[in-house]
């Protein structure tokens, strides 16, 4: 039933996305494992420095369709211009990063093209020719194997689940010349913040919650920034108005799968818990020490985040300079 | 005029009312909008989840079911665009009949009507199966605009709210924190990573809810009594001239379901002062845990 493993590529900013690494990577091994060919699948506008990027993740192919159209991700234009070439290259398997951009195009792509969509996978396997994912349920409080029938079969990837391997592809590009197609959005203007570590992709995630006592997050974010991390909070030191919504990690914001999370001042209400759970290493710092947070984290301080938060700042620029 | 008319005219100037019957012949008070909001029950986010004897469902008993989060903001909003332009609010969904509950709750804050599909085999749906019921019942209702919310915090898909705009060839804004409707047109300020993009689009459309698009109300006591006598509109997938085989077997199958791995739980560290207990953190996650 094999016709190839297609990879949607995604940028920022002319650079592949973290998550878009990680989708060729497992798009790789799903290819390697069902014997068939990966195809990547780069869309936008004016972008030489990506378009041959996906060959070192094991791409044999690469679909460029480079279109003023599709300059900004819109989903009328994206699902109209992928949707044809899945109809051409008509791939068993469809697989992207589980971004915002990804979770709405797999969606509409799902119904458009009548398809079984897993979104959100942090595992996939293979059997007999028919992709079983996992999934997190319930913000994560279940872990759920979806068995998919149809074709394409959709896997969205979620950030941070899906290791990188690089692995060599012929990446030979194919130029595609594809309309747009009918199409009713209209981009008006976009305020990013491209300096800042994306909270679903970071590799280390420093919250603070209601302990914090305030909207001052200085010393949490000095050690996010001096391990490249991001800032987290919990769902009380956003209604507080302490952080923007953006930041919130748990089952009503974001789910994050760091390898390092360190919860400062949260006293881990089984909400939070459940976005950061798939954390590979969960640090707790609070004051009270029987506070749920410490029986879901692998090491603890009972003790003043205040206090605590710069001494270990400290003991880590001492790692890093020796 | 008739009587009847002239005598509720001047009901409402003595009201006081005149201004208000006024502003709504301005022009911008002609563009009624209505409002589409789907709607899903789901437990509530405090709810403990735990595995039923199948193996591919969660236990039901003890859960408390409530309005889905970010259908709350749905319904919200789309109160708050009746009030400033005119219209209707319709509140569907689909579901076993115990959502019900949760669409009379909607009633209560403000919405005018209710519809239920009933489908007590909705957990075996997939989300292309519950699109496509929504999508045959909203086949003769008059819209120009759905909301919903951007997931359901049971199975977290994603999918339902976008999947039924293609089905209805109408476009679809995800993650809106902020809305303007002008003239037949919506802007929305969608979430994404790092910021936000402002995208526009000609009504009908679907948008879909981020958390900080507005502040959920709550039923009123007055609108809880009121919403026992909204209009509520429950039918079966026949009704709506579909025929369970017609949704077929669903392509995306729950085949098991385990609970996360537990941490084996917390190694506090200690030590004789504040700064070696830091030091000692510091060190295990260098070299146990290979973190940093």
């Amino acid at each position: 039933m094999s016709n190839g493993v297609i990879a949607i590529t995604e940028q920022s900013e002319g650079v592949l996305r973290k998550v878009a690494c990680e989708a060729l990577s497992e798009g790789k091994r799903i290819a390697e494992n069902m014997g068939c060919s990966l195809t990547a699948v780069v869309l936008g506008s004016g972008m030489e420095n990506v378009s041959d990027e996906p060959g070192k993740y094991g791409a044999d192919k690469i679909i460029v369709v480079d279109n003023k159209a599709l300059s900004e991700y819109m989903t009328d234009a994206y699902t109209n211009v992928i949707a044809e070439i899945v109809n051409k290259e008509n791939p068993s398997v469809l697989i992207l990063g589980a971004s915002s951009q990804g979770k709405d195009l797999s969606a509409r792509l799902s119904a458009r093209l009548n398809a079984p969509l897993a979104m959100d996978c942090v595992a996939v396997r293979i059997e007999d020719g028919n992709v079983i994912a996992t999934r997190p349920m319930y913000g994560g409080k279940i872990l759920t194997d979806v068995k998919l029938q149809g074709k394409p079969q959709i896997v969205a990837v979620r950030p941070n689940a899906m290791s990188i391997a690089e692995s060599s592809g012929a990446g030979a590009i194919e130029k595609l010349d594809i309309d747009a197609g009918k199409t009713d959005l209209i981009f008006v203007e976009k305020q990013l913040d491209t300096g800042k570590v994306e909270l679903t992709e970071a590799d280390v995630v420093v919250s603070g919650g209601r302990g914090m006592g305030g909207a001052d997050f200085s010393v949490i974010e000095e050690l996010a920034e001096l391990m490249g991390g991001a800032v987290g909070a919990s769902r009380s030191a956003v209604d507080e108005g302490w952080r923007s919504v953006s930041d919130q990690v748990g089952q009503t914001g974001k789910v994050v799968s760091p390898n390092l999370y360190i919860a400062c001042g949260i006293s881990g209400a089984i909400q939070h818990l459940a976005g950061m759970s798939t954390s590979k290493v969960i640090v707790a710092i609070n004051k009270d020490a029987e506070a749920p947070v410490f029986s879901n984290a692998d090491y603890g301080i009972v003790g003043d985040l205040f206090e605590y938060i710069p001494l270990i700042t400290e003991e880590i620029k001492k790692l890093k300079a020796g | 005029m008739d009587n009847k008319k002239f005598h509720a005219i001047c009901i409402e100037i003595e009201k006081g009312k005149w201004m208000k019957v006024s502003l709504f012949n301005r022009k911008e008070r002609i563009y009624k909008v209505e409002i589409i909001v789907l709607l899903k029950q789901v437990p509530a986010t405090e709810s403990f989840i735990g595995i039923a004897d199948d193996g591919i469902s969660i236990k039901t008993e003890d859960i408390k079911w409530v309005i889905n989060p970010y259908d709350e903001f749905a319904v919200e909003e789309a109160l708050r665009i009746k009030s400033a332009h005119g219209g209707t609010v319709t509140i569907i969904s689909t579901g076993p009949e115990k959502s019900v509950e949760t669409i009379r709750t909607a009633l209560a804050m403000g919405a005018d009507k209710g519809i239920l599909i009933k489908n007590p085999e909705a957990d075996k749906c997939d989300g292309l199966g519950t699109a496509r019921i929504l999508a045959a019942a909203l086949k003769n209702i008059k819209f120009d605009l759905i909301i919903a919310g951007q997931r359901a915090v049971d199975d977290d898909n994603f999918q339902v709210g976008t999947a039924l705009s293609e089905f209805l060839s109408i476009p679809n804004i995800s993650l809106v924190e902020k809305e303007e409707i002008v003239d037949g047109k919506i802007k929305c300020y969608r979430t994404v990573e790092g910021g936000t993009v402002v995208l526009e689009a000609p009504l009908p459309i679907l948008f879909t809810t981020q958390k900080g698009l507005n502040e959920p109300r709550y039923a009123s006591l007055p609108g809880i009594m009121k919403a026992k006598r909204k209009p509520m509109d429950i039918k079966s997938l026949s009704d709506i001239g579909i025929d369970a085989s017609e949704i077929g077997e669903p392509m995306v199958k729950i085949v098991a379901m385990k609970l996360p791995a537990e941490r084996k739980g917390g190694k506090i560290i200690k030590g004789d002062s504040a700064g070696s207990i830091a030091a000692e953190l510091v060190k295990v996650l260098y070299e146990e845990a290979k973190v940093i």
